[in-house]
């Protein structure tokens, strides 16, 4: 290793001649160039000679932030040449570090000397040097040491100090929140300081922490008040504005207060950026105060109406907000925003799309899709699959609250997937599907629908769209009494170009055709002698219909019309042509039978046929779920086929006998694939009753061991249980019915030999049974079930009655929302399982201040530094949390202390869930303690409530 | 934390400031300023001066060849965002003289010291010109 040589210091490259250097490179030279550079600044930095160093420095910091070159490597020096006593040195090495330095780096320890001396320094430049240093820079024990000498600063003398010692300070506070305590006063007088500076920062400050956690700062509103009044300084007024925006809310009489100032700020101003902050807060946060909301919503309109494509923007995004209480200021404004919808920025038509969709309602549902629809139609694909998009949430909202006509949406959705841009393929796929379970009546066009995405050969190509298909192959399967042409379906089923589907939906049509197949002959073979089967086929309306049109299948290829002229038996007879009546239907049928028996019986055969062609070679193909489906319907058929085939030759009576055997196995394949599939609500697990002697809370430490590599998902610690049991629960449930779940040899040896090693945690055999058997029905909740199996149908029909009431009656029954807590749990739960965690993360600060432990504070910190990387606001809500406890006398510690745990109260109902979370990092105890301080809020709460304004403001 | 990042960007697509008010590692910063430059450089002037990307609001504007990136939270009101813009250019040309591109390359920690003066974790703390040249003038006048 050469060391630095006098030599390196004469030829040292300066800052310049690098920077020039890289601007020579030639393109893809310059990776080469910088490595170079820093190889040469690796030997420069070690050279003793500080101007050597310093200008080795520069170079890497300026190769750092503008080249993502690594110097983490650098740090000693950069800690070596902030005590330089030139003053361009130490800025540099000060610079360097700050732009550098990251919560790992283990030298910023040795800054601590420096700084403090800096701090006591005569010159203010060096202080507020180390200032901004440790604003960028700042580690717990960074702030924990300066915290002192930070607040002498806070009382300097010069406001130049002062202004940035409180910039400075919110970093300390996130970092330490302990310092709190010791700042926060001095900090608060600020606030009437008469220096701009000073004050803006303070405000700046109290800025950040009100929006992380505005309760605490309720008490300060008088002096922001005042701000709001006095000053004349646009950053501040924007900054106070956005305090009360947070505060306003949570107390009335405030709100009343205020709305005059910013009404009066909004009317007098010329700066935009003011008023849009006054007409911000107001639809925010005043939007009871009518005037005030109109004043607003004028001047939104003059943004509107103005031709900048910013103003624009932000007017259209503050129309969203009001949109939520004031739908009028949207359709007020309705002009604008269509035709914002072929703006030539993305982002603008972003805004006014979902303006547009905040003005669906019932009524004009199909109007506005249909416009949004061509608009698709015209735009760029990203454009057209926000729109789709946006489509399909807003009308799957709260289950499908806004159609009305469901045959409509259904066609709609074919439509959709037909777009030649459209990549919605999995968000149309599980709404057909979802509709098909959900709704009854819409089945027939569902199928319909899927009849015409699956006969045509050329959506194959489009992979975009091969999850609609395979939704498409599904409802036909499932459905397919309602199928016209069963043949045609199973053609299209069994087409080449299926090979272009990836393997798991080629599997579901394989499955699909199986469907169709299994209802094709057991329907043909339960109509040789309908008194010998008293079947569900004939509750299905369709039946006659299915023979009709496989009757002319033979005769030729059938298209739509065929079907609905004289050859059907419905449209011959008048009180049969709604499918209303199968009786007489039927009768027709049966009259006709014995001629129509053969051929029947060849369309069967054709049937049949056809699928035997298709499939075979598919019997040896790679793919597992292909190969196993195939060769399941390769199998049925060997056993079907000479039966059908003998029965036409054969004598009545052996024909009959054959028959019913071999229909006595189609019926056990027809009534294994008829039963009905019904929503399972999402929560439904949740309502498995825990079964006797299974200990879930304990020894889940030791769980981690065994489950090293898989991450546990933190939301609870029922996870395990939950994802276990939900295994059962499908295999009992879905199993049976299509989606295979396959069940690998390989693994389950695998878990048997788990099984084996880990037997206590796995629920013994019987508890496995009994744990499904006791499953309850997942849309159940009142009624205890009996057999689950029963009631999971039974409230699925229930469900989907109601559904089916409300098309034509609107009121939605209360019931549905019972169970569907499935939508809410998606959509709106979590974010405030996150606002949860924060609010856990508050109450446990305020805890562990009473306490008066430093060591769980510690301990608590830890956490919050653990939790810096990942999550910022959380972490800084905890040192906000802190703040609120600060102030030295106890009166207005208790005062705010209880605010808190307002907070606390109100999210109760989530409580479970937190404490859940708990548990996995605290102990009982603490939970006990936890809960009985809860319980003793309640009685506090009641008088804390007012007196948090000091009375003269109001 | 109002601002969590300010970025210069030549009309290329090469960075020639980067401040950043959270620590993201290299590879983050890396992937980031990528992605917000393909963003940004790509849209007109006909389009608005805000985008959306991933947590972070982008307000920018576009000064002869040089785009000035400022990422802030969702609470930050942009328009002021704008004019904070204007006024670092401004601050620049008054020290610069009709501020180039150039003279950010050359004078990177000027320039890293002007903004220490403006802004302070993300928070806006200075918005007097003179104010915030005045330490830099006097280290001109030292060195």
């Amino acid at each position: 290793m050469a060391g630095p040589s006098l030599m390196d210091s004469f030829f040292q490259r300066s800052l310049d001649d690098l920077i020039k250097g890289i601007r020579l490179c030639l393109p893809g030279g310059e990776a080469a160039f910088i490595a170079k550079s820093v190889d040469e600044i690796r030997r420069e930095i070690k050279s003793t000679d500080s101007q050597t160093k310093a200008t080795a420095l520069q170079k890497l910091t300026y190769l750092h932030s503008l080249h993502w070159v690594d110097m983490s490597w650098a740090a000693f020096p950069a800690v070596e040449l902030s005590s330089s006593s030139v003053h361009s040195h130490k800025r540099l090495a000060l610079l360097s570090a700050s732009l550098s330095f990251n919560p790992t780096t283990d030298v910023i320890l040795l800054l601590t000397h420096q700084l403090r001396k800096d701090f006591s320094s005569s010159n203010p430049h060096d202080v507020s040097l180390a200032l901004s240093t440790l604003s960028s820079i700042s580690t717990l024990d960074l702030s924990r040491d300066l915290t002192p000498e930070l607040f002498i600063l806070l009382n300097s003398s010069k406001n130049f100090v002062k202004k940035k010692a409180i910039a400075a300070i919110l970093r300390v506070f996130e970092q330490y929140p302990e310092a709190v305590r010791v700042c926060f006063k001095r900090i608060v007088e600020n606030l009437e300081s008469s220096d701009m500076g000073v004050l803006s920062a303070a405000v700046g400050l109290f800025c950040e922490l009100t929006v992380r956690e505005p309760r605490s700062y309720l008490p300060l509103a008088p002096e922001f008040y005042k701000i709001l009044l006095d000053s004349r300084n646009n950053w501040v007024l924007i900054k106070v504005l956005k305090i009360f925006a947070k505060l306003a809310p949570l107390e009335p009489r405030l709100a009343k207060r205020i709305v005059e100032p910013i009404c009066e700020h909004l009317r007098r101003t010329g700066s935009k950026s003011l008023a849009f902050e006054c007409v911000n807060t107001i639809v925010t946060s005043l939007s009871e105060h009518e005037p005030a909301v109109k004043l607003a919503i004028m001047k939104i309109q003059e943004f509107l109406l103005e031709n900048d494509p910013n103003l624009k923007y932000l007017g259209l995004q503050a129309l969203a907000v009001v949109a939520a209480k004031h739908s009028w200021a949207v359709l007020e404004n309705k002009e604008v925003v269509i035709k914002s919808l072929d703006d030539v920025d993305v982002n603008i038509k972003l805004e006014s799309l979902q303006l547009v969709m905040a003005m669906v309602s019932e009524d004009n549902l199909a109007e506005i899709c249909k416009v949004l629809i061509s608009y698709a139609l015209k735009s760029e694909p990203e454009f057209c699959n926000e729109i789709l998009g946006s489509i399909l949430s807003t009308c799957s909202r709260n289950f499908y609250e806004v159609i009305v006509d469901f045959d409509w949406y259904v066609s709609l959705l074919g439509e959709m997937s037909r777009i030649p841009h459209c990549q919605k393929g999995d968000d149309i796929e599980t709404q057909l599907i979802d509709i098909g379970m959900r709704v009854k009546d819409v089945r027939l066009e569902l199928v319909h629908v899927a009849r015409g995405l699956l006969i045509d050969p050329a959506l194959l190509g489009n992979p975009f769209i091969h999850n609609v298909l395979s939704a498409a192959a599904w409802l036909s399967g499932e459905y397919v009494e309602f199928s016209r042409n069963l043949l045609e379906l199973m053609e299209s089923l069994l087409q080449p170009r299926t090979c272009l589907l990836p393997s798991p939906i080629r599997a579901v049509y394989i499955q699909s055709a199986f469907k169709v197949l299994t209802f094709g002959v057991y329907s043909f073979l339960s109509t040789g002698d309908d008194a010998s089967y008293p079947s569900e086929l004939t509750d299905f309306v369709l039946k006659e219909d299915f023979q009709e049109s496989s009757e002319t299948v033979t005769s030729a290829p059938i298209s739509g019309a065929d079907l609905s002229n004289g050859l059907n038996p419905r449209s011959s007879h008048p009180s049969a042509g709604n499918g209303e009546d199968p009786v007489i239907a039927h009768e027709q049928t049966s009259s006709a039978s014995s001629k129509k028996q053969q051929l029947t019986q060849k369309s069967v055969m054709d049937l049949v046929n056809l699928v035997e062609v298709n499939l075979g070679p598919l019997a040896g193909s790679h793919e597992v779920e292909i190969q196993e489906r195939a060769s399941n319907i390769l199998g049925m058929i060997g056993m079907i086929k000479p039966r059908i085939h003998s029965s036409m030759d054969e004598s009545e009576g052996d024909r009959i006998k054959r028959e019913l055997r071999a229909s006595g196995m189609m019926k056990l394949m027809f009534d294994a694939f008829s039963e009905e599939l019904g929503p399972v609500s999402v929560s439904a697990q949740e309502r498995v009753p825990i079964p006797e002697g299974l200990v879930l809370k304990e020894s889940l430490s030791d769980i981690e061991a065994i489950c090293d590599h898989i991450k546990l998902p933190i939301s609870s610690s029922f996870s395990l249980v939950r994802s276990h049991s939900l295994n059962n629960a499908t295999t009992i449930h879905e199993h049976p019915s299509k989606e295979e779940y396959e069940p690998s040899s390989e693994s389950t040896s695998l878990l048997a030999e788990h099984r084996k090693r880990h037997g206590i945690y796995y629920l013994s055999s019987e508890n496995k049974v009994m744990i499904s058997d006791d499953y309850p029905p997942a849309l159940e909740l009142k009624d205890q079930a009996i057999d689950e199996a029963e009631d999971l149908v039974k409230l699925t029909k229930q469900s989907l009655d109601l559904r089916k009431k409300r098309n034509q009656a609107k009121p939605r029954p209360v019931v549905v929302k019972l169970d569907d807590g499935e939508g809410a749990h998606i959509v709106v739960k979590k974010p405030q399982l996150k606002d949860d965690l924060i609010s856990g993360a508050v109450r446990e600060v305020l805890l562990g201040n009473e306490a008066a432990s430093s060591s769980s504070n510690k301990a608590i910190k830890k956490r919050e530094k653990n939790e810096l990387n990942i999550d910022r606001p959380e972490s800084n809500i905890t040192m906000t949390s802190t703040v609120a406890s600060e102030p030295g006398n106890a009166s207005s510690r208790h005062k705010l202390r209880i605010s808190g745990k307002e907070k606390k109260r109100s999210s109760s109902g989530k409580e479970k869930k937190e404490h859940d979370h708990k548990h996995n990092q605290k102990s009982d105890r603490i939970h006990a303690k936890h809960k009985s301080r809860q319980r003793a809020d309640g009685t506090l709460n009641v008088a804390a409530q007012s007196p948090v304004i000091p009375d003269f403001l109001l | 934390m109002g601002i969590r990042f300010i970025l210069m960007v030549n009309k290329q697509g090469q960075t020639r400031l980067a401040q950043y008010y959270e620590y993201l590692t290299l590879e983050e910063r890396r992937a980031l300023e990528g992605e917000i430059v393909r963003k940004c450089l790509a849209r007109t002037e006909q389009q608005c001066s805000f985008v959306e990307h991933r947590n972070y609001k982008i307000v920018y504007r576009r000064y002869a060849s040089l785009f000035f990136l400022v990422g802030v939270d969702n609470e930050e009101n942009e328009l002021a965002i704008l004019e904070f813009i204007h006024l670092l250019v401004e601050t620049m040309d008054r020290h610069f003289g009709n501020v180039c591109e150039l003279d950010v390359m050359f004078h990177l920690e000027k320039a890293h010291f002007m903004l220490e003066e403006m802004v302070m974790n993300g928070c806006i703390v200075e918005t007097s010109k003179a104010n915030i040249l005045s330490p830099i003038q006097l280290m001109d006048k030292a060195s």
